[in-house]
């Protein structure tokens, strides 16, 4: 079924999965817009918890940007036939991405801890929703890296288009899901 | 015809030959090894033909349901005092018998039916069954490719729609009931599980069902948009597109804009429900019981709601007006009128879906200022809506339009657009709306413009593509009676409601009899329900036509029986994995060259003539 579609007439070079990609990213914006739309209308209309984010959720801001860094020394590597650097560049991509869910999830622990609970009032709630939702997202990514980790250990190192195309996938959906949190704990940042 | 459709077919494989794209595609002459046995031909499939035939039948099977329950609704209404005793053996408990034997729908299960009625109808039978089979059927034949982008999310769509149809039917079968707050589903109502007996396990379906729904709608989009993207054949710019493959593709970014919303608004809506949040929910009692959820708003649900709500039913409607389009353009042999109007006022009609959702909310508490911001792009659809009319009418003015159901059907279409568009412009102001808010001036409006026009669209394109799709003609008799039938019938049931909404009978109540104002309606509500069983029957007739002919219709003997230019007639009459069987066909023109130059129709694949204008360029 693969093969129909790359052979197909290409009119534009980009490959239709990528371009697929796209457009799923475009939807998953809309669904983070919309929340965070709804943050702001519900903020204006008062009765409305004022609090201070933890700082582990700007020191993991950090995290999942070096995981982008990484992930694309990873595919350089593998485009440029380095197979060492991009085989240890997708792991440390995977143990970053992990520690970010992890520390999300601790941050979470230190919003409780502060009396941010998630029901007190839809102020908290809203950081608890929103950070959950993107960090699904991060998980949807890690099960994709996984599967291109399983491909670059036990397949042989051969970088043909096709697999290109397969690893760019990834990088692309990663950076994504990283940009995302910047915009976000931007957002919040602005918003208190 | 016959002489010249044989003639083009030598013609069309020539040119097929010459200038088809050549794609190294090889025909499996021995079967598809993907697509051998039973199961992975017609259940676990991946060709986009089989989808769409599993999405329409799928829907068929939703829509039976879904007019069932109206008529189950529709029989308290029109006769709260019959017997429904009889109707015991199908709904059990819902039937309360009294000492004297008489039974009465119970009024709890009245609001679920109404809720499941709606629902079904507007996510399972018009979004999956009419814009997920025409979508999965037309997209790849018409703009010349293989197959989807991914052929495997294909699938997937499918089968999220089918987890989605099988959790909402399980709920209905709850000892609490299946949801009954409403299609809607606005909190608190939703957001409680004890605030009724439905809104406990039967919500907690309707969510998971929802979610299931929304997935397969995404995956579907990010296809169909791909798909008409990057896989068009070469020569087919896109203005060369026929209409419906337009519709389609700006469906599919209505609903991948749209849907996420309502999934955001709806995890809301789960985390309020069993998480202890208030994001909807502020100082609310229920039963005397005061709740200490604070905070919420549930006019910020609405919005969610809404902001989806609104472009969903443009996501109903544009289809249906794309499959127009093309069935009346060729019935009609006339090339349709103002092509580019047609493709920019899909595109305005689109834009404005996204700014018009609070039309919904006038009586929601919401700013009176900003409802006139809101009324006036709401009025504004009217122009692009208005420009469309006047193209279809144009289409057929002064044609020797084939009257056959198929084009029946079409031209039913803008009737009731016409009809329930009209009325649209008194509900999108927010002044009249006072009085008409809730009223059956709105049941009678959205169900002719996108119930009724919706379902014409459909029938349209499904005895327009039956030939393609399953190698026979429906049968032209039974066709005809339905479509009078349903013509008359529609507009029988529909068009008195109007006068008892300017009335002020509110909707989604389980009884008017009460009311001393409303108690002259008493007969014309017995004639709307008589008016909706025969509807009812006839739409079993259509059923019945539909499964008949495709074992034993008329069999189809030539590739192109309407003598239509678009490229799906050009595949073999039960086309196999991969639509061509050598090269794809390029195309060459635009979709719209009928009775050009003395020649009836010139279909997109025959070149230009030295100094021939070109319509799609």
């Amino acid at each position: 079924m693969i093969q129909t579609v790359s052979k197909q007439y290409n009119r534009n070079k980009i490959h239709p999965h990528k371009f697929a990609l796209w457009v799923a990213i475009g939807s998953i914006i809309m669904m983070f817009v919309s929340i965070t739309s709804a943050y702001v209308v519900r903020r204006a209309s008062g009765n409305w918890y004022e609090f201070k984010l933890p700082d582990i959720f700007f020191l993991n801001t950090l995290v999942i940007v070096a995981s982008s860094v990484t992930l694309q020394l990873s595919y350089n590597a593998f485009v440029k036939g380095r197979e060492k650097m991009y085989k240890s560049m997708m792991l440390s991509t995977l143990v970053l991405g992990l520690a970010f869910v992890v520390l999300q999830y601790q941050g979470w622990v230190a919003l409780d801890a502060m009396g941010a609970t998630f029901t007190i009032n839809p102020s908290s709630s809203f950081v608890y929703v929103i950070s959950g939702m993107h960090a699904a997202h991060v998980l949807g990514g890690v099960a994709a890296l996984i599967v291109a980790l399983i491909h670059a250990f036990s397949l042989p190192y051969k970088p043909t288009q096709r697999r290109k195309d397969r690893f760019s996938l990834v990088v692309q959906y990663w950076h994504f899901v990283d940009v995302l949190w910047v915009y976000l704990i931007g957002f919040f940042m602005l918003q208190s | 015809m016959a002489h010249v459709a044989s003639a083009a077919e030598t013609l069309e494989e020539k040119l097929t030959q010459e200038l088809g794209y050549d794609d190294h595609f090889h025909e499996h002459h021995h079967g598809d090894k993907f697509q051998s046995n039973f199961l992975t031909h017609y259940i676990f499939s991946t060709d986009h033909k089989m989808i769409a035939r599993q999405f329409l039948i799928t829907g068929m099977f939703w829509a039976f349901i879904g007019a069932g329950m109206s008529i189950i609704f529709r029989l308290q209404l029109g006769f709260p005092e019959a017997d429904l005793a009889w109707l015991r053996p199908l709904l059990g408990k819902w039937i309360q018998v009294n000492e004297a034997g008489i039974g009465k729908l119970d009024p709890e299960f009245y609001y679920a039916l109404v809720t499941m009625h709606g629902t079904i109808l507007v996510f399972f039978v018009l979004t999956a069954g009419l814009s997920g089979t025409f979508s999965n059927l037309l997209i790849p034949l018409q703009v010349g490719a293989r197959d989807m982008a991914s052929p495997l999310l294909n699938s997937f769509s499918y089968w999220a729609f089918f987890l989605a149809g099988v959790v909402m039917f399980l709920s209905l079968f709850l000892s609490t009931g299946p949801f009954s707050g409403g299609w809607t589903a606005y909190p608190p109502l939703s957001a409680l599980p004890q605030a009724s007996d439905g809104s406990g396990a039967g919500m907690t379906m309707w969510i998971v069902s929802m979610a299931l729904f929304v997935v397969s709608v995404l995956l579907g989009g990010v296809n169909y948009i791909t798909t008409v993207l990057n896989l068009r054949t070469k020569g087919m710019n896109m203005w060369r597109m026929p209409l419906t493959i337009w519709a389609f593709f700006v469906t599919a970014i209505l609903g991948l804009l749209s849907f996420p919303v309502l999934l955001s608004g709806v995890f809301l809506l789960m985390f309020d429900r069993s998480m202890g949040t208030s994001f909807y929910l502020n100082e609310i009692v229920v039963g005397g019981e005061v709740l200490d959820r604070i905070g919420g708003s549930p006019i910020l649900y609405q919005h969610l709601f809404w902001f989806l709500g609104h472009p969903e039913v443009y996501i109903i409607i544009l289809p249906a007006m794309g499959i127009v389009s093309e069935v009346l353009s060729v019935h009609a042999r006339k090339p349709i009128f103002g092509y580019r109007a047609m493709v920019f006022s899909i595109l305005a009609i689109a834009f404005l879906s996204f700014i018009v959702w609070a039309h919904h909310m006038f009586m929601s508490g919401v700013n009176p200022f900003i409802s006139n911001f809101f009324v006036i792009f709401t009025l504004i659809i009217a122009v692009p809506s208005a420009v469309k009319v006047f193209n279809w009418i144009s289409t057929i003015y002064g044609s020797n339009l084939r009257f056959n159901s198929a084009s029946l059907f079409a031209v039913g279409f803008v009737s009731m657009f016409i009809s329930g568009g009209l009325t649209g412009i008194f509900l999108g102001n927010s002044a009249i709306d006072i009085q008409l808010h809730d009223t059956y001036f709105v049941v009678a409006h959205f169900h002719i413009v996108m119930g009724i026009a919706a379902f014409f669209g459909m029938f349209a394109g499904i005895y327009h593509w039956f030939p393609k799709m399953f190698g026979r003609f429906m049968n032209e008799t039974l066709g005809k009676v339905h479509f009078w039938g349903t013509l008359v019938g529609a507009y029988a049931i529909f068009w008195p409601m109007h006068y008892t909404g300017m009335a002020g009978v509110p909707r989604r109540y389980y009884s008017i009899d009460n009311f001393e104002s409303f108690k002259h309606f008493t007969e014309l509500n017995q004639y709307i329900t008589i008016a909706a069983i025969v509807v009812f029957f006839l739409q079993v007739l259509f059923m019945v036509n539909f499964f008949y002919s495709i074992f034993s219709g008329r069999k189809l003997t030539v590739k192109n029986p309407w003598g239509a230019n678009s490229l799906e007639w050009t595949t073999p009459i039960e086309p196999g994995h991969g639509n061509w069987p050598n090269n794809i066909p390029t195309v060459q023109r635009w979709a719209y060259d009928y009775g050009k130059n003395g020649e009836e129709f010139i279909p997109q694949y025959i070149p230009l003539k030295e100094g021939e204008h070109d319509h799609g360029h």
